[in-house]
């Protein structure tokens, strides 16, 4: 029987890549489990697999084998319509670059996965707003992206992440665009208004100054996981 | 999701306007080019369209075009008369003359000469005098335009040209000739002013030839099948015989095969055709281009290809239908302003459609590219650097 607190199970996960016929093994053999709850950051040189295995876990790329389970559920197993499902209800998304909408207001671009989940704009952009504030960016519902800061725009990129209440939230490299004091501000503000009893979070980073914040670190390299340990900040 | 692919459509306003700009030069140049093919093509039978009243126009078998005069014998008219459906047949003369002018040069002009006593072939509108007036000794009627530009009297030192007026006189072959009315015609594929006076007079005008007879002009009875009348012409008197539209066709015909109208005008569309969707189409690829982490954030939050794809197709039809708007719009600008210029133009709802397909194709050969290399996507590339 599925474990009900364990959010990621993965088992054995290889994943190859061609590279200019040259094949790349860009995971070899991950076992991980996630519980609920919990913020676990997978950290590691560049090219060791972290953004790979986070993508696999993401539903967004198919291992080639091996076992990933999202909340009990076999997400290579599910047709493509009910992937997109799966991953419009499931997960939120922060990522390095922010990846705001350009042409979209603050509130529109937090409001999008609830669009995209089939909520009408205005109740979609009322809820959004409502999130903005929690994230202390309501004075800024109607700015674009890009008369927002750097640390701003991500504020903003965890309100999309948090709006439509995903059991799991992948962030990729939040804080590396950021100066140290936002970086943490960032961080504080994903550990109190993310991390949830009923929801996990993965972190991809390098950045060693926030490793503090995470209740595990999964240390990656060459597509192996090398260890996972408490935090020692913890 | 409508408003998102809408407000990335317009959020770029150098792109945007890009995009349109191609498509309105695209629908500008494949309406306002055939409008004036349309135009210029118009003009080759303007002639038959002016003489309204005739259902059937008999001629020489050799004649290919209105212009292509090929004379006939006056007896043919009596033998036309007498066919069986004639309700009634009049003579035309049709042929080019030389005007002299007061300063002594010269002018080719369009000499028409209607049956003496019912002047039927006459001039579709009279802008001054009366058709009648034509019963006058030595008397003439010029078309305005004519009369303004190339039968108008010389400017002379410091004054500006005067346009030939009623009562002034012409030399028409060392005739003289009296200005009894002003009329308004259809332009001619050759522009030459157009000079009616009677049959009779024509013939007196003309050089002399053993057979003047241009036209025969055939009035059908009542309930008589067209078809059928010119078929019987035809078989009695060996002559060629065409209803108006059957006339205008072969005149219309002889242009496009012999003239280099078509492949120029041809030439012209479909460079506009390939510039718009080069410009378009390149625009819109780049824009999609651009915006390829966007719709890949929004493919991993969930959007499936399809509502992707109606994105696109609806940002297509966006830039499409304004950009066809516009040029559409500027092809009517064009024609109003050149309204009363010597340039052929003619905007039948027909090269709407043609444009508008036009159009249509180079927002879906671009829209098709974009929604290739959209459904293509793989998601994790928001996880790329």
């Amino acid at each position: 029987m599925a474990d009900k607190n364990l959010a990621v199970r993965c088992q054995n996960i290889i994943k190859t890549y061609d590279a200019g016929g040259q094949k790349v093994n860009a995971l070899n053999g991950i076992d991980l489990e996630i519980q609920m709850g919990e913020l676990m950051m997978l950290v590691g040189p560049s090219g060791c697999g972290k953004t790979t295995l986070i993508s696999v876990i993401a539903g967004i790329l198919d291992q080639d084998s091996g076992l990933c389970e999202l909340f009990g559920e076999n997400l290579k197993a599910m047709s493509n319509k009910n992937k997109l499902q799966f991953r419009a209800r499931n997960i939120g998304f922060v990522f390095q670059t922010y990846n705001l909408l350009p042409a979209l207001t603050a509130v529109e671009n937090v409001s999008v996965p609830l669009i995209i989940n089939g909520m009408k704009r205005k109740q979609a952009e009322a809820k959004a707003m409502n999130i903005l504030e929690q994230v202390g960016l309501g004075s800024r519902a109607t700015s674009m992206p890009l008369q927002l800061s750097g640390g701003q725009q991500q504020r903003v990129a965890i309100a999309r992440a948090l709006v439509h209440s995903p059991r799991l939230i992948v962030c990729d490299e939040p804080t590396s665009a950021l100066d140290h004091k936002t970086g943490h501000t960032v961080m504080n503000l994903l550990k109190e208004v993310a991390l949830h009893k009923d929801r996990a979070l993965v972190i991809v980073t390098h950045d060693a100054r926030i490793f503090g914040f995470a209740d595990r670190v999964a240390e990656m390299d060459d597509g192996h996981i090398v260890k996972v340990e408490n935090s020692k900040f913890n | 999701m409508n408003h998102i692919a809408l407000k990335m459509l317009m959020g770029d306003k150098g792109k945007y306007f890009g995009i349109i700009m191609g498509l309105t030069f695209a629908s500008l140049i494949m309406t306002q080019q055939p409008a004036i093919f349309v135009g210029l093509m118009a003009r080759s039978y303007s002639f038959i369209s002016d003489v309204g009243l005739p259902d059937i126009w008999v001629m020489d078998s050799k004649v290919q075009f209105v212009d292509d005069i090929k004379p006939l014998q006056d007896t043919e008219l009596y033998r036309v008369r007498g066919i069986a459906g004639v309700q009634w047949a009049m003579p035309m003369y049709k042929g080019l003359l030389k005007a002299r002018l007061t300063d002594g040069t010269f002018q080719t002009c369009n000499l028409i000469g209607l049956d003496d006593t019912t002047l039927i072939g006459g001039p579709p509108v009279m802008l001054e005098g009366k058709l009648e007036d034509l019963r006058r000794s030595d008397s003439v009627i010029v078309d305005i335009d004519g009369a303004k530009d190339k039968l108008g009297k010389p400017a002379v030192k410091g004054g500006t040209a005067e346009p030939l007026k009623v009562g002034d006189n012409l030399e028409l072959n060392d005739h003289r000739a009296v200005v009894v009315g002003i009329s308004r015609v259809t332009r001619t594929f050759q522009s030459q002013p157009v000079v009616y006076t009677t049959y009779s007079r024509a013939k007196s005008y003309a050089p002399v030839e053993r057979k003047l007879l241009s036209f025969v002009l055939v009035k059908a009875k009542q309930g008589e099948n067209l078809g059928e009348l010119t078929k019987r012409i035809r078989d009695v008197t060996g002559l060629a015989a065409y209803t108006r539209d059957e006339f205008k066709e072969l005149t219309y015909n002889y242009f496009m095969k012999n003239t280099g109208i078509p492949i120029n005008f041809g030439i012209s569309v479909t460079l506009g055709f390939i510039v718009g969707a080069a410009i378009a189409g390149q625009t819109f690829y780049n824009f999609t281009l651009e915006n390829i982490r966007q719709f890949g954030v929004l493919k991993a939050m969930g959007t499936s290809n399809l509502t992707l794809l109606r994105m696109i197709l609806l940002q297509a039809l966006l830039v499409g239908s304004v950009g066809y708007g516009l040029g559409v719009g500027l092809t009517a600008l064009f024609g109003f302003l050149m309204r009363n210029t010597i340039l052929a133009f003619k905007f039948p709802w027909q090269l709407l459609i043609f444009s508008g397909t036009g159009v249509s194709l180079i927002c879906m050969l671009a829209a098709l590219v974009s929604i290739i290399k959209v459904i293509r996507l793989e998601p994790a590339i928001v996880f790329k650097g």
